[in-house]
């Protein structure tokens, strides 16, 4: 079971739900936790993870032999990412442009193109009492995320309950993310920013035909919108966190909801319980 | 002409709510909101619509099936696993065109992407640049590089004095995007451990791009500990902290009205937004 994480407005409270649920469910289930927002991954804050690997994260990129190479600009023609320039007697090459697709290597006349690895980032797994985590850090001054995020999805267990927190927002990263989940549960507050980014993020899961319910975090300030919208489009809130100063105090230290407040376990037992149920059905009406 | 960008690292850490309200303070300014991932400030500036333009970028590989031997070249050397069964997933394809350049039956083409809009318009506060990424689409960094350059240009036809922008959070390309070359990052974190390890890593792109940086703390006193190493981690790298801004529900209230927050109330917090603006106008 894959169940990812995410909601189009940051700050909503992905990763303290990503954290408390694996928690939760430790002690009767194998749980691996999966930090895909390697932008910004804050998972290791709250769970503070004993790390025991790590592999880089690379790009292939090209690397041009000079004695073989007849500056006939077919690499340049190919690449779409303006990577490569061929100037008079120089061939010029962007790596931070690249996105390691292999078409000037493979396409150049005088195989004069090789590739070399550029790191981008890291992944990094270990356990954090009992729960097998996982997480991708993108290198400071990179742009591209997606092949951290990629690496950091390989790492996933074939069996038991993969969590995947995701990056915010409704782009690649975040499709990178959750797609292939069976279950994307979309953190929210209710507010009018909260619901605009909701539905832009409903729309993302709904296009990668993910079966998605709704958490609703600090409610009681703010609006009723996100409930009228979410019985309107018929998706399921599952779980309620009310807005309390000793939830934010908690979070603001870095203790996980279901640590510093007991009776959340219970919950987010419950919150599993009904996700489990949604999928299972899913997954009859599927097979039928 | 000076332009500020408002970036966090961490998301919802209040960068909308503050970039409203500066609308409202600054004088002679373009706004232009740069996450185009998922956009609110419109939601507090109310745009009225003057310019809608498409946004094509990227392309998207394409399969002829009545040309297609289903040889199965292209599944092979397609990195990002975007062709299955002789047909394109165009969510994973990267618009690389390495297939259409190989298939030896010339079957693909790479048509070009509408990957979403952008838009010029006018709000009681002054001119707004702002777009809307398509769901799921790849380039948000040369959608934003767009709303930018379209802002300065705004800016520079009017003779405006400031360039005003919200920033979308993370590190990555929208980020450095909307990030290099601005006069100055104003970085908006919150007083918890995670808005202090993402403040890090973003004060780290604004280095490594050479923008000057400022703080802001936003809701200081909800854990006025961690507020004190975030001043005394300022103090040691040299950042100025701009504004302390407290904790209060009239930012929410003022976001439900569809109010930048310095109109809606006249409490703590829009005076400290206020004494921020005139930090960051100097």
């Amino acid at each position: 079971m894959i169940i990812s994480i995410a909601s189009g407005k940051g700050g909503t409270g992905k990763t303290l739900v990503a954290t408390s649920l694996a928690l939760a469910l430790k002690d009767s289930h194998k749980v691996r936790l999966l930090d895909g927002d390697v932008e910004e991954p804050n998972d290791h804050v709250f769970l503070k993870p004993n790390i025991s690997g790590s592999q880089p994260v690379f790009i292939p990129v090209p690397k041009i032999d000079e004695a073989k190479c007849t500056r006939c600009g077919k690499c340049a023609e190919v690449c779409a990412y303006n990577a490569i320039a061929v100037l008079g007697e120089h061939v010029l090459t962007f790596p931070e442009l690249c996105h390691g697709c292999g078409a000037c290597s493979y396409l150049c006349p005088e195989k004069a193109i090789t590739e070399e690895n550029r790191q981008t980032g890291v992944v990094e797994w270990g356990d954090a009492e009992g729960i097998d985590f996982v997480q991708g850090r993108l290198t400071v001054g990179e742009a591209m995320a997606p092949p951290a995020i990629r690496k950091v999805k390989e790492l996933g267990d074939s069996d038991g309950i993969n969590i995947i927190d995701s990056p915010p927002g409704t782009s690649c990263p975040v499709v990178t993310a959750i797609e292939g989940s069976d279950f994307c549960l979309l953190v929210t507050e209710p507010t009018p920013f909260g619901l605009s980014d909701l539905v832009l993020a409903v729309e993302t899961v709904r296009q990668l035909g993910i079966a998605c319910g709704v958490v609703l975090n600090r409610a009681g300030v703010g609006d009723n919108s996100v409930e009228d919208y979410c019985r309107k489009e018929n998706i399921p809130v599952l779980l309620t966190i009310p807005l309390e100063t000793e939830i934010a105090r908690l979070y603001s230290k870095g203790i996980t909801l279901v640590e510093g407040m007991s009776e959340w376990k219970e919950r987010f037992v419950g919150l599993y319980e009904k996700i489990k149920e949604i999928v299972d059905a899913r997954n009859r009406s599927l097979k039928r | 002409m000076p332009e500020i960008v408002v970036l966090s690292g961490k998301g919802g850490t209040g960068k909308t709510s503050i970039v409203g309200s500066l609308a409202a303070l600054a004088k002679g300014k373009v706004l232009a909101d740069c996450d185009v991932d998922a956009a609110d400030l419109h939601l507090l500036l109310k745009p009225k619509v003057k310019q809608e333009n498409e946004f094509w970028s990227g392309q998207v590989a394409q399969i002829d099936e009545e040309k297609c031997t289903e040889c199965g070249l292209c599944q092979e050397l397609c990195r990002f696993n975007a062709i299955k069964d002789y047909k394109v997933d165009p969510i994973a394809c990267e618009g690389c065109g390495f297939c259409s350049h190989i298939c030896p039956e010339e079957a693909i083409t790479m048509p070009e992407n509408m990957s979403g809009h952008w838009f010029v318009s006018d709000t009681r506060y002054g001119p707004l640049v702002h777009a809307r990424l398509g769901i799921a689409q790849e380039n948000s960094g040369k959608l934003v590089a767009q709303v930018r350059q379209e802002a300065r240009r705004i800016a520079e036809e009017k003779g405006l004095d400031y360039i005003i922008s919200d920033g979308p959070p993370g590190i990555g390309c929208p980020v450095i995007s909307s990030l290099s070359g601005a006069s100055l990052a104003l970085m908006v974190t919150e007083p918890t451990l995670s808005g202090i390890h993402d403040l890090e890593r973003v004060l780290g792109v604004s280095r490594h791009f050479g923008v000057p940086a400022m703080v802001a703390i936003n809701k200081y006193d909800l854990n006025e500990e961690n507020s004190r190493r975030i001043e005394d981690y300022c103090k040691d790298q040299g950042i100025k902290l701009a504004a302390k801004i407290p904790f209060d529900n009239a930012v929410t209230e003022a976001i439900v009205r569809g109010l930048p927050v310095v109109e809606y109330s006249d409490g703590a917090v829009s005076r400290e937004i206020e004494g921020l603006w005139e930090v960051i106008s100097r």
